[in-house]
């Protein structure tokens, strides 16, 4: 799926297979290239074959076909220890019976640093990410967060270029998982590190990622920005997994100028903008963002299809407002309203029209 | 403190109703404190009855001064007073009363048939006093203590060693009800007319025994951890299924008589063994001696307590997540260091629990020191059950079993100091 010049790619898969047993490929075919100084993130359900691909780029797992290059140079056949790649594990892996500036220093002495230098470097690592009292301490006195920050400073201690990450945020709660968030992002740009993410949170992947590659069955869905990612799925696999997303399986009647004709199962039929279907007859899947439908008539917009619906439920979930409506023989189909002023509150058995652009409107694989 | 908590005029927390929250938590708990006790309280009693007494018993016994069930004061309570009299360091036989003494309760000692208990009980201090109390028992119960006298002529016509000082030492140095001449003894020391004196170089069995015992229990336990590391280490590693079909192979001793093992060790050591035909087969001309000396203790018992040292260095190995050691490789050391800095640390706990584990174990070890140990190959233990079963001096025993018990404690303590109990793993 790269499209970039390989030329000034700094991590690449090229026609990456891994297979465990010999029986089932993991990882079918995976092609990656990714720029310097880019913030990547694997996303996909487990089983899907992103921490195989993790790994076998960490040097952990060797791929059973294919190459994989950092900086132009092939390393299939690099030990793990020679890669100089930095590394933040999922249970953090400090380790237990070294305090926690022992931790940062590890990887220094390893590379035969001097003792001031070493020092220095890992006081200042400690300082970037606020750690800097800690150092005394051992791993089992502190809270999942601080360990979180001493994982990613001592992953960036020896100042690598590349950093993976594997769900590293998986054991906080959700503050802390979003503010940790902030602060990776941050420092992966403050320093200029490439940085390869793995996580199955698609809210994590979409807030910090300059591109996600969707993962399933072993393959790359979809390799985007998080805006194009969300707004123009290319299959249905990344429009149900990336948001909410409201579904309904139709046949395609037509398609010109762009536009599809879809009739939907019940008889409906609404026009949509085709993604992967090509000729009239095929069966589709179309998919519409909850929040892209507009239920105020005063404010539909020009050349849009509107239907009529039935409220169902209304749920109050403070900044937003979920309404469940029965819309074209489908009882699942949920609206999201912003809790502004003037926004109206549905209540239960209302007959509404509510309608949405053809645009938001995507007509996917079946 | 909270605005709705009772406190009274002490500082002290109330329940709801007044009364103070210590008494009203300690009356909350005390039905299900009692439950629990009921509930441990076939297993107290049966480790009271079982361990507990016997080894409070063994503690008594290497102190009490008895013959037989009796104590000797018990059964010489006129020689006791007067040889308190008689100075050994004169160089003088004791004195008339003290013979007049002896008349008096060796008859009364015959009487109740306790004259040769008496006899074998100082027997242990000095060789031959069994036959003189034997040989004068019948003799003094014809006696008349009035009109008989005196009596030293009498005993030394009976036997002339009853006018041996040695002899009368021992008597004297012995007529407490407490006696320290079995630890003295344990220690290859013993008390002369002089005092305290080590034994000649040639009779000290007891501290030799020691100092081996302990020595190839140290080998044992090193050579333990040098096989069983690795096995530990495979164990953990591998996947729960195969796992579990080796720890199954590292089991299987369990299931085998301890004897059936032991013997198969000898079929396979002894000279004309399976292991010395093949060093033959292979153009070696003469026969290695691998049973029957400290070399087939070793090996047998490092088979046989290996599991020992396996379990605990498994449980403890399974619990460190492979992501340490892909960690610090991440971080650039190498397959070695990884090892030496990050994972072998981990697995101390492990290390300690199954070394004190099979220590502890080798270190009272009998069958298997008995059966291929041989001369030079045999452990306190065993001398301890001669002792027990074949001299049926309980004394010794006992006081050679305090000792054991007081090396492991102490060892037990180094070792806390050292690691730290706390630090130690067993599953």
């Amino acid at each position: 799926m790269s499209r970039e010049n390989s030329n000034d790619a700094f991590v690449e898969f090229e026609h990456v297979q891994k297979s465990y047993d010999g029986v089932q490929l993991v990882v079918k075919d995976l092609n990656l290239a990714m720029p310097r100084g880019e913030f990547l993130t694997m996303l996909g359900p487990s089983g899907s074959g992103k921490t195989t691909c993790l790994m076998m780029l960490a040097g952990f797992e060797t791929a059973t076909h294919g190459e994989i290059k950092l900086d132009g140079k092939p390393i299939n056949n690099i030990p793990p220890h020679k890669r100089g790649i930095g590394m933040v594990f999922q249970n953090y892996a400090l380790f237990p019976h070294m305090t926690i500036a022992e931790n940062l220093a590890f990887p220094l002495e390893v590379r035969k640093l001097g003792k001031s230098e070493r020092e220095e470097k890992v006081k200042r690592a400690l300082d970037m990410v606020q750690m800097g009292d800690f150092g005394g301490r051992r791993p089992a006195q502190l809270s999942g967060g601080q360990q979180q920050r001493v994982a990613l400073a001592r992953a960036l201690v020896f100042e690598p270029e590349l950093v993976l990450m594997d769900e590293p945020l998986g054991a906080l709660d959700k503050q802390l998982r979003e503010h940790m968030q902030f602060e990776i992002t941050n420092l992966a740009h403050q320093l200029g590190i490439t940085t390869v993410y793995v996580t199955h949170d698609q809210t994590e992947a979409l807030t910090m990622s300059d591109r996600v590659a969707v993962f399933d069955d072993g393959r790359i869905q979809q390799l985007a920005a998080p805006d194009t990612l969300y707004e123009a799925p290319e299959n249905s696999f990344v429009a149900q997994f990336i948001g909410e997303n409201n579904t309904f399986e139709g046949t395609v009647k037509e398609i010109n100028n762009g536009l599809a004709v879809v009739e939907l199962d019940d008889g409906e039929v609404i026009d949509c903008t085709p993604v992967n279907v090509s000729k009239p007859g095929e069966r589709t899947l179309i998919s519409i963002r909850p929040e892209r439908v507009e239920i105020d008539k005063g404010r539909l917009k020009e050349g849009s299809h509107t239907l009529k619906a039935e409220v169902l439920e209304f749920i109050y979930m403070g900044d937003i407002f979920r309404t469940r409506l029965r819309v074209a023989g489908r009882d699942d189909f949920i609206i999201k309203t912003r809790n502004a002023p003037d926004q109206v509150r549905l209540k239960p058995g209302q007959q509404i029209e509510i309608g949405w652009l053809p645009e938001d409107c995507r007509a996917l694989d079946a | 403190m909270m605005a709705d908590t009772h406190v009274d005029e002490n500082g002290l927390v109330l329940a709801a109703d007044g009364t103070p929250l210590k008494q009203s938590l300690a009356r909350a708990l005390r039905a299900q404190k009692i439950r629990a006790l009921l509930l441990i309280a076939p297993l107290l009693l049966f480790v009271t009855i079982s361990f507990v007494l016997p080894i409070g018993e063994m503690l008594m016994r290497s102190v009490q001064n008895t013959a037989g069930t009796e104590y000797v004061p018990d059964l010489l309570p006129n020689v006791v007073e007067e040889v308190q009299e008689w100075d050994p360091a004169s160089g003088e036989m004791p004195p008339e009363p003290v013979y007049r003494a002896l008349a008096q309760d060796l008859a009364t000692a015959f009487e109740n048939r306790n004259h040769t208990q008496l006899g074998r009980r100082f027997n242990y201090e000095s060789a031959g006093m069994s036959s003189i109390f034997r040989k004068s028992g019948r003799r003094v119960s014809n006696w008349d203590i009035e009109t008989d006298g005196p009596f030293r002529e009498k005993f030394l016509d009976i036997d002339e060693d009853w006018g041996d000082i040695e002899y009368w030492a021992t008597i004297k140095a012995n007529s407490g009800y407490y006696t320290t001449s079995y630890f003295l003894a344990a220690f290859d020391a013993q008390r002369t007319s002089e005092g305290i004196a080590m034994k000649d170089p040639d009779q000290r069995i007891y501290s030799k025994l020691m100092i081996r015992t302990i020595w190839l229990s140290f080998l044992i336990t090193f050579c333990t951890f040098a096989l069983g590391y690795p096995v530990a280490w495979l164990l953990a590693d591998l996947p729960t299924k195969s796992a579990n079909l080796l720890l199954i192979l590292v089991l299987l001793p369990f299931w085998t008589s301890l004897l059936v093992r032991t013997s198969a060790w000898k079929i396979l050591l002894q000279q004309q063994g399976v292991i010395n035909d093949f060093w033959i087969a292979l153009g070696f001309t003469e026969r290695m001696s691998l049973i029957n000396n400290q070399l087939g203790v070793v090996i047998a018992m490092t088979h046989i307590l290996l599991p020992f040292m396996i379990l605990p260095l498994y449980s403890v190995m399974k619990t460190i997540p492979p992501s340490y050691l892909r960690a610090a490789k991440s971080l650039g050391a190498t397959n070695t260091v990884a090892f030496i800095r990050v994972y072998f640390p981990q697995t101390t706990p492990g290390i300690g629990a199954g070394s004190l584990l099979v220590f502890i174990l080798a270190v009272g070890y009998f069958i298997t020191p008995e059966l291929v140990g041989g001369a030079d190959g045999t452990f306190i233990s065993n001398r301890i059950y001669y002792q027990f079963s074949s001299s049926g001096n309980w004394g010794l025993a006992a006081a050679l079993g305090t000792i054991m018990l007081v090396v492991v404690l102490l060892l037990y303590y180094i070792y806390d100091k050292l690691v730290g109990v706390d630090n130690v793993k067993l599953g």
